[in-house]
């Protein structure tokens, strides 16, 4: 049994710990906003914050979340996030959409970090994540506008 | 319009829906933690409860609900390339609808309703057509619903339907200032008689079309609560993991599964035509059992060979003439007149359509029939081959059509492979419950279903004023359509038309011209990729012409405006794109421009690539402007998110991407050995739409072609030297 708290709320589920955080997130707290692209941190798409730094989830084993905060996309309440979530809106980012729970937790924890990044601290901050609808231009244009609206 | 109110199904309806899984278009999402938002978005949807109160339903495509809902029936997957905002676009637009009261669900497969118009009997998305076969069909079922709201209307007031007009989801009579809502009609409506002819607007007055309608999935998609196929979760669904062959032809000897079944979790594991099956209660429990199995593979029918063994075939059999794609006026005379003869060869490798969202399906077996949901591009496909596997007719393949995290023609394959397999485990389990077959990124990018590799050679002959007098063309490469559904339709006389779409029908106007093909076959599996043939034709042709501008001292814009004097849609975009890059003035030292224009899918698309070539040779793409001709814009952003981003899926390829055989075995298996493109290279982007009132053609594709060529041409234009093998190294030589 493993006891983890999601989004501040307690859960506790039979799972090995060793499984990835990822896959306790999706097939036993049912949360899949939180996405599987690649399984070996090479594609951002599992972003999730633990203790409220980002981290890839695929990777992470549950027993090294234990006693931590763990956010998904579904439990993201920051002002960051929300002006992150508008500028999407507002630009229409998302073409498939399966990469963007991950381009949207990196991004918030970009403008946690940097307040108005120009366009190479986005290059460095987002490369680790891969978008194959390459909406890149849009992911660039939407954080500078969550930017300016947080100002 | 958030997603939430596209699909405002509440978490109760859901669970209520999920209970009667398998009538109609319900799908069923079960949710088992208190933790569980209302994840409730996306297509395939529909409970029974939206059905029912459906009161005005005049056609397939458009339902209109005394809740005031207009439901768009999608018969195309939205995966990307916004169907589920196009689509809605254009009967919006014939019904005078308001934007925000427009839901969105995918249609069931029945090809007797939701067939591709330009495919005949057969329901599927690709080939940049979802807009280009339904503008028409849309527009009609738009106008048919207004029609009878009107008329509904005019007996209702007793006035004439030429007295009433319809603005944004409001039916008024202005004379006696009297108005009703779609909803508070739609009953009244619905016992209209359904009109046999109806009025189409003048394009003057549309008020969506050619307008910005925001994107209908954009919400949902921002926020998590997006359902694709990986989130679909019923309360007694087992997860499937396959371990398949390591080679392509090698077979399945003998397995053992002692230790696997010792891993929590694991409820089968058996043997199925494409490999050895695990099922367990979740992913991760599937996948250790998989990590345990021991498997003996017959290897002895495996495909051994590399790709520098392949290539070297190619340039083998490149030597003697192949099948005539075209042919026009005496190539070998001119050859002999010529007062230079110029050649080039280019190779291209294999390459992984690489979706974000792996290929993965849920199945689940019934009595006499069977209920899948996934992405299902080709719907009528995917059907005949799981009734094929199951012995079932097909009518008894229910398909669910989801949101697909990405295709790029992959999803479409021509034997459903993916499906087939959830198929196949299904059968081989006994089991009625839910399936979800899921496939990790490797087993994703080693299955095959690639870009063909292939090898072109060109050979132009100038007269002494620097005119091409002939053009040659010769091209060596897998045929993607023999042995599918398309093969008859679309490969005559051993010319596998996607083979040389953008060769053989070449624009420029050149004297004397032949194309022929060598179409070798290999145990490699291959598949359509974004843009299919265009992928290598217009790259070849394109960087082939530069270098033909080059070697005779004419600017590249120029000698293309003298050869397409006869074609005013390639000479509409190539000129828009040299004007909006500037082109001809000085980007300074180490600089360059580069630019290609290329038709597919009978859209009009002009790249200009600027690059700085550094010191050390490492180089970068700084900024591409686009200009497209795609006939009438349905919905402007969509078409710039589309040539933004078919722009970048084939700078990745240009710039990073390579699927290579060793001895047979598949090099890559994941993103650190399948490199794609990342933000930080990613040029600006800059796109410009040619006005237009031309039926509307595809956008999904005809952005990718342009830019590898443009992008060689503009290094040429730094360094003089032309690159000839994809992708392009780190460093240029």
């Amino acid at each position: 049994m493993v006891s983890l708290n999601i989004n501040n709320k307690d859960i506790s589920f039979e799972v090995d710990e060793d499984t990835p955080l990822l896959w306790a997130i999706r097939d036993e707290a049912h949360l899949t906003g939180t996405k599987y692209g690649c399984g070996l941190a090479l594609c951002g798409a599992c972003t999730i914050y633990l203790d409220n730094q980002p981290i890839r989830s695929c990777i992470t084993p549950v027993a090294a979340a234990v006693g931590k905060k763990i956010t998904t996309i579904e439990g993201l309440e920051s002002k960051e996030s929300q002006a992150i979530q508008q500028a999407w809106k507002k630009l229409d980012v998302p073409q498939c959409g399966y990469c963007q729970s991950g381009q949207i937790m990196s991004a918030t924890a970009l403008l946690k970090n940097n307040k108005s990044p120009n366009d190479n601290d986005i290059d460095a901050f987002m490369s680790g994540n891969i978008c194959r609808c390459v909406t890149y231009v849009r992911i660039r244009a939407a954080i500078k506008e969550a930017a300016k609206n947080l100002v | 319009m958030p997603q939430s109110e596209l699909i405002n199904l509440s978490r109760r309806n859901f669970l209520k829906a999920g209970v009667v899984s398998g009538t109609g278009l319900t799908l069923g999402i079960y949710f088992g933690s208190s933790l569980a938002e209302e994840l409730t978005s996306g297509p395939g949807h529909a409970s029974a409860e939206l059905a029912n109160q459906a009161q005005l339903e005049p056609n397939a495509f458009v339902r209109i609900g005394t809740d005031n809902s207009v439901t768009i029936i999608a018969k195309h997957i939205e995966f990307g390339q916004g169907t589920h905002t196009g689509l809605p676009t254009i009967v919006a637009e014939e019904l005078d609808a308001a934007w925000d009261q427009i839901k969105v669900e995918s249609a069931p497969a029945d090809a007797s309703r939701y067939n591709n118009l330009h495919w005949g009997p057969y329901q599927g998305t690709g080939g940049s057509s979802a807009i280009a076969n339904s503008y028409e069909q849309l527009r009609n079922a738009g106008a048919t619903a207004r029609a009878m709201l009107i008329n509904a209307a005019a007996k209702l007031w007793e006035v004439s339907p030429e007295s009433i007009l319809i603005q944004q989801g409001v039916v008024l009579h202005k004379e006696s200032n009297r108005s009703l809502k779609f909803g508070e009609l739609a009953e009244l409506a619905s016992k209209e008689k359904i009109p046999e002819k109806v009025t189409l607007k003048s394009p003057n007055d549309y008020v969506y079309i050619g307008k910005q309608a925001a994107r209908t999935d954009t919400a949902s998609k921002s926020n998590g609560t997006a359902i694709f196929t990986q989130d679909i979760q019923f309360p007694d669904m087992l997860t499937a993991v396959v371990a398949h062959p390591p080679r392509f032809g090698a077979k399945l000897k003998s397995f053992d599964a002692t230790n696997a079944k010792k891993v929590a979790g694991v409820k089968d594991i058996f043997a199925i035509p494409s490999g050895v099956a695990v099922l367990a209660k979740n992913f991760w429990s599937a996948k250790k059992a998989r990590d345990a199995l021991e498997i003996q593979w017959d290897e002895s029918n495996s495909f051994t060979k590399s790709s520098q063994d392949i290539l070297n075939e190619y340039k083998t059999l490149a030597k003697k003439p192949g099948a005539t794609a075209y042919s026009n006026g005496s190539v070998d005379e001119a050859f002999k007149q010529a007062n230079e003869t110029i050649s080039a060869s280019y190779e291209f490798p294999f390459l992984a359509h690489a979706t974000m969202e792996p290929m993965n399906c849920v199945i689940q077996l019934n009595n006499d029939s069977c209920e899948l949901w996934y992405g299902s591009q080709t719907q009528s496909g995917d059907q005949f081959a799981v009734a094929q596997t199951l012995g079932l007719a097909p009518e008894k393949v229910k398909i669910n059509t989801l949101f697909a995290g990405g295709s790029f023609g992959r999803r479409a394959n021509p034997t459903g492979d993916y499906v087939v397999e959830a198929a196949n485990i299904a059968k081989a389990s006994k089991l009625s419950t839910p399936i979800k077959l899921v496939w990790t990124r490797e087993d994703d990018t080693l299955a095959g279903y690639y870009r063909p590799l292939n090898y072109h050679e060109l050979k132009a002959a100038v007269d002494a004023t620097g005119t091409i007098t002939a053009w040659q063309h010769r091209i060596v490469g897998q045929s993607i359509l023999t042995g599918t559904a398309f093969e008859e339709m679309l490969v005559k006389d051993g010319i596998d038309s996607t083979s040389v779409e953008g060769a053989a029908n070449l624009p420029y106007s050149i004297p004397n011209m032949h194309v022929d093909l060598h179409s070798p076959t290999l145990p490699v599996p291959i598949q359509w990729w974004r843009s299919v043939g265009h992928t290598h034709t217009a790259l070849s042709t394109e960087v082939f012409l530069d270098e033909i501008a080059h070697k005779v001292g004419k600017d590249p814009v120029e000698l293309r405006r003298e050869l397409l004097k006869k074609h005013p849609r390639h000479l509409g975009v190539l000129n828009l794109a040299a004007e909006k890059a500037n082109w001809g003035s000085s980007l300074g030292k180490n600089r360059g421009r580069g630019i290609a224009v290329h038709k597919s899918f009978n859209s009009y698309v002009a790249e200009v690539a600027e690059v700085t070539v550094n010191e050390n040779r490492t180089f970068s793409v700084d900024k591409v402007t686009i200009a497209v001709d795609c006939g009438i814009a349905i919905n402007p952003d969509v078409i710039r998110a589309q040539m933004e981003g078919g722009m970048g899926y084939g700078l990745c390829a240009t710039l990073s991407s390579a699927i290579t055989l060793k001895d047979g075995y598949v090099e890559q298996s994941n993103f650190n050995g399948y490199q794609v493109l990342r933000m930080n290279q990613m040029p600006e982007v800059e796109v410009h739409i040619v006005e237009s009132n031309e039926n509307p053609t595809g956008v999904g594709e005809p952005g990718t072609p342009p830019i590898a060529p443009a992008v060689i041409n503009a290094i040429a234009a730094v360094t003089g030297k032309f690159h000839h093998t994809m992708p392009l190294p780190n460093k240029l030589a």
